[in-house]
């Protein structure tokens, strides 16, 4: 089966040579910029950084474009789900109603519902390239240093950096154990019924859980041998040292924060209202 | 909070967060209904919680749907992972006295896991996920509660069936506390 699944893809770029700490911190005031603002001007600027910003990493379209298919397809449902429920939201947001056309009943077609709905999209798309460039630039060993620099606790960050190491060995168990049970006629096509697909999903996941349990076993005695946690706190070999470019980096991206605020919240409301 | 954070459950949590992420990406029914699927991860989060605890239900909700989103779909749905958050620890915090290792799982404490994780997930998906989409999205209300109705239902009734079978599966491996009699 093939490995659809976003990780590190090695490059040598200005993205990759900064520190894990500045693109964590970025990607975190990133979202929360697309999170709390809902001003078109703002969302439209940092979606054509982002894209600026994704051509210096060297990273190809074609490395991320399963993901970038799924999203869209993600984005069109969760547009129509929206329409569907609420086609006069806009209308009850920005408090005007220019009407275009009607379909029919209560399903009208307004300018407020396109602008209202074109920023729900743009308020998603925008995250994404940071996102995507955080995981695919950031080697995970060094994702961990990052996150206990930025006041995770080490012991929940080394549990996150375990999570990363094992995804791969998990997901190799849960193949074979996927083929084994096939071979012993468990059928886990959706040509079975509700109730027997549930009962075949448990034949699969009670004997990858004891495979986990006993992993679980493993590490931890290993872990407790080193005296894991005897300290109040510990380096990573990882780590990276924050250089020149990573402070201008870390500086401009907190003033961009501070200005995004300014202008989202400046007449009082977190919606840009053109009407 | 540290203090009580042992090597083992913090294992736990780094190593159930990768097995969540897996399960969420090849291991989901679909119910029939488009886009809403029975995520057997749900299952397996309300198992670790019920086996080690709050502060790993929640972590390994919290991590595991986090890095599953964000591996699968390039960007993290906040609200949800939140809430993935609560339904971990809560139910490690109401279902904790359910000794597994004690080999009880037996009609009482199926119903008792079953009260909790209803009732924890109802106010999660019902209440909290939608209440969350609409301050941080902004989304339509009657679109976010019907979504949260849906696959809160979908959730209960994954662990409802394949948490419950998970539970029963591990405790049968532990020797009852009580299995030992004396002979004359």
């Amino acid at each position: 089966m093939a490995v659809t699944m976003l990780g590190y893809i090695e490059q040598n770029s200005v993205i990759h040579r900064l520190s894990g700490f500045t693109k964590l911190v970025v990607f975190l005031i990133w979202s929360s910029i697309a999170m709390l603002s809902y001003d078109t001007r703002i969302l439209i600027a940092l979606f054509v950084v982002s894209i600026f910003i994704f051509k210096l990493s060297k990273i190809r379209f074609a490395e991320i474009k399963f993901v970038v298919l799924f999203i869209m397809g993600f984005l069109a449902l969760n547009t129509l789900a929206i329409y569907l429920f609420a086609p006069e939201e806009g209308v009850r947001i920005y408090g005007t109603r220019h009407l275009l056309f009607e379909l029919n009943g209560r399903y009208t077609v307004t300018l407020e519902q396109l602008f209202y709905q074109l920023n729900i999209i743009l308020k998603y798309i925008v995250v994404t390239p940071a996102a995507l460039l955080f995981i695919v630039t950031t080697h995970p060993s060094e994702f961990a240093a990052s996150l206990n620099r930025v006041g995770v606790h080490y012991k929940i960050a080394f549990a996150v950096s375990l999570a990363l190491r094992y995804i791969p060995d998990i997901q190799r168990d849960f193949h074979m154990i996927s083929k084994v049970q096939q071979a012993r006629g468990v059928n886990i096509s959706p040509a079975e019924k509700l109730g027997k697909r549930l009962k075949h999903a448990s034949s699969i996941i009670i004997p990858l859980i004891f495979s986990s349990l006993e992993r679980i076993d493993v590490v931890s005695n290993a872990m407790e041998l080193r005296s894991f946690g005897k300290h109040k706190s510990r380096t990573w070999y990882s780590a990276k040292p924050l250089m020149q470019l990573d402070w201008t980096v870390l500086i401009v991206s907190l003033l961009l924060f501070a200005l995004a605020m300014i202008i989202t919240f400046y007449d009082g409301s977190r919606f840009y209202n053109p009407f | 909070m540290n203090k009580h954070l042992s090597i083992k459950t913090i294992v736990a949590i780094g190593i159930g967060s990768a097995v969540y992420v897996i399960l969420g990406r090849f291991l989901t029914i679909p119910t029939g209904i488009p886009n809403t699927n029975i995520e057997t991860a749900t299952a397996f989060l309300t198992f670790i919680a019920v086996l080690f605890g709050p502060i790993a239900g929640g972590l390994v909700g919290l991590i595991g749907h986090a890095l599953k989103d964000s591996l699968l779909w390039g960007s993290i749905w906040w609200s949800w992972v939140l809430v993935s958050l609560f339904v971990g620890f809560f139910i490690g915090l109401f279902s904790h006295r359910i000794k597994l290792e004690e080999g009880a799982f037996g009609k009482k404490q199926i119903i008792q896991f079953n009260a909790v994780q209803l009732l924890v997930q109802a106010i999660g998906w019902f209440l909290l996920a939608p209440v969350l989409d609409i301050v941080i999205y902004a989304e339509p209300v009657n679109k976010v509660f019907t979504q949260g109705l849906v696959a809160g239902l979908a959730n209960i009734v994954s662990a409802g069936v394949i948490g419950t079978l998970l539970l029963a599966a591990y405790a049968k491996t532990q020797s009852r506390s009580s299995s030992l009699t004396k002979e004359g």
